[in-house]
């Protein structure tokens, strides 16, 4: 079996007239935690979106697990993937954003088994175990009733991962899951990624946190203008940048 | 400041100590304004009232026994049965309304935008007479393939019977508006919803009909209930159909006995008492749809009695 979760081809993608990626090529193994860093606008948090069809391609391909994104091949020929298949994908995707996205009139329970027990049918009561020792494992084991308003957004972004995991992916993509915290809030979240890394989970996280790509990347790519500027290990490169783009953007957040 | 300092109301000058300890009270209230304005109110109510009782022109013996009577409340049953089915039929032809406009198909959204229009634009009172009048423009209706063989055919006279008409009338009207309230609930939804479960690997009837609508629920139920109300009143307007709904059966004794007012009366009486009955559920309602919302001073909504999310699984054996 192949070792790679990601093999991303010269994808392209625009908005109207404004190309957001230009031409990106990045390969993610199996249990890696890749970290990309970069200015907004950059085009990282659209390359993420891109690989669960949040967004679809202008150009290029991406495989997941050696199948392609968005699209089949029939008979030789390029068919777009219909709703279903997309969506089939997307189970073994799972994703954590910027502003949580908790569905806020199902409780944090109910939040995390609404997906493996309507989509992948699974047993009520068998995804409802899982659930409590996910919620233990994000620390949340006294909350499984709340409601999300009643929830710090810490707590929440963590029963946001606990969502995710619920449905076993075999890749978690991180879209910013700090930015929209408070700062002392920050930490209980990056815990829960570190534990998750540990674990062996695919990561790619689209971040700000320096911090965590340099202790818990295992390869960082820096994007500006809608390309990859620099990638490596993240203890080099952010030690000794080779690009003076990435020296200034590093100068200004670190 | 040198004058105002000589009346006696005026602020302590600079060097004057603050009696500290009055401070800690409240001040005091004048009422005189506010009994005045009562007494005022009192004494118009009052006097309607004295006239309600003792103009014998209202009739109110006559008023209370037709009131009663069999004829107005079979009247009261058509016209609840009448507001349900085109309320039904409207929120059923809004929603479907609502989602075709917001396709990305421009045709169908088109359409959908089109019809709005024109089921909004025209007076209900006009869209009644016209289905009442179907037969003048059509007087067969037949299936069958367009342009090609027919399979059966009916008079439409028959098909349209008044209260098909009304039932036309009013749900397609009604649907028009709302398509307007859903259409505004469904985009109240917060984008990111949808994308969250979309990323989970629902599919979209389940990212509609278990993330969004439950949502737009708080959006769309006061305005229904506000229409709801509204059509039970708007079903009067089929009197002109000859259907016998309520002011219809009102209208039918009068005719007979001359006693217009008192029937009126006793038909609006009604019409309130269900409006009231209405306005109630439409609390309990809204309340069952604020879940997990959050009401100002009472903090964050449970269903009453909340049960547990399983069976067999209650919050005491949750905690550690």
């Amino acid at each position: 079996m192949s070792n790679v979760m990601i093999e991303a081809q010269g994808v392209t993608k625009s908005f109207g007239d404004l190309e957001v990626l230009k031409g990106i090529d990045l390969t993610v193994p199996k249990g890696s935690v890749t970290c990309i860093i970069g200015p907004s606008g950059s085009g990282k948090s659209t390359f993420l979106r891109c690989i669960n069809q949040l967004e679809t391609l202008d150009g290029g391909y991406i495989l997941v697990e050696g199948q392609p994104v968005g699209v089949k091949v029939r008979k030789g020929r390029l068919h777009a993937q219909n709703n279903a298949e997309a969506a089939r994908m997307r189970e073994n995707i799972g994703m954590v954003f910027q502003s949580f996205n908790l569905f806020p009139h199902m409780t944090v329970l109910e939040n995390i088994c609404e997906a493996p027990v309507r989509v992948k049918k699974e047993n009520r009561k068998a995804v409802q175990d899982r659930a409590r020792i996910l919620l233990e494992r994000v620390g949340l084991s006294e909350k499984v009733h709340a409601y999300p308003a009643s929830l710090s957004g810490g707590q929440q972004q963590r029963v946001a991962i606990a969502r995710a995991l619920a449905m076993e992916p075999r890749l978690m993509l991180f879209d910013e899951p700090t930015s929209a915290l408070d700062p002392e809030l920050v930490g209980e979240v990056l815990d829960v990624m570190r534990k998750l890394a540990d674990g062996g989970m695919t990561m790619i996280v689209v971040t700000h946190e320096i911090g965590f790509a340099r202790e818990v990347g295992d390869h960082l790519i820096f994007m500006d203008g809608g390309g990859i500027v620099e990638q490596g290990d993240p203890r080099t490169v952010l030690r000794e940048p080779r690009h003076e783009r990435t020296k200034q953007f590093l100068a200004k957040v670190i | 400041m040198a004058n105002t300092a000589t009346e006696p109301n005026a602020k302590a000058p600079a060097g004057e100590t603050l009696d500290r300890q009055l401070l800690m009270g409240r001040p005091h209230q004048r009422h005189g304004g506010l009994w005045l304005t009562a007494a005022i109110v009192l004494a118009a109510i009052f006097l309607v009232g004295y006239s309600l009782v003792t103009n014998p022109r209202f009739e109110w013996n006559i008023v209370f026994g037709w009131f009663t009577s069999e004829r107005l409340f079979t009247g009261l049953l058509r016209t609840l049965g009448l507001t349900a089915i085109s309320m039904a039929v409207g929120i059923v032809v809004g929603v479907l309304l609502a989602l075709a406009r917001l396709a990305p198909n421009a045709i169908v959204a088109g359409t959908a935008a089109f019809l709005v229009w024109l089921f909004r634009g025209v007076p209900v009172f006009v869209q009644l007479l016209f289905w009442g009048f179907i037969a003048a423009i059509y007087p067969r209706i037949a299936v069958g393939v367009p342009f090609g063989p027919e399979f059966f055919s009916v008079d439409a006279n028959v098909l349209i019977t008044p209260f098909m008409a009304a039932i036309l009338g009013l749900g397609l009207n009604e649907g028009a508006y709302m398509s307007e309230i859903v259409r505004a609930g469904l985009l109240s939804v917060n984008r990111g919803q949808t994308e969250a479960a979309t990323a989970l690997g629902m599919r979209r009837f389940a990212i509609l009909s278990r993330v969004v609508l439950p949502q737009a629920m708080k959006i769309i139920i006061p305005p229904t209930g506000n229409q709801t109300i509204s059509m039970l009143k708007t079903t009067s307007l089929v009197s002109v159909l000859a259907f016998p709904e309520l002011l219809y059966s009102a209208q039918l004794v009068y005719s007979a006995n001359f006693k217009t007012i008192p029937l009126l009366i006793a038909a609006s009486m009604w019409y309130l008492l269900v409006t009231s009955i209405l306005s109630l559920g439409q609390y309990f309602i809204e309340r069952h749809f604020n879940r997990g919302g959050i009401t100002p001073g009472r903090g964050i909504r449970r269903p009453r009695k909340a049960k547990p999310a399983s069976p067999g699984i209650t919050p005491k054996e949750v905690q550690p």
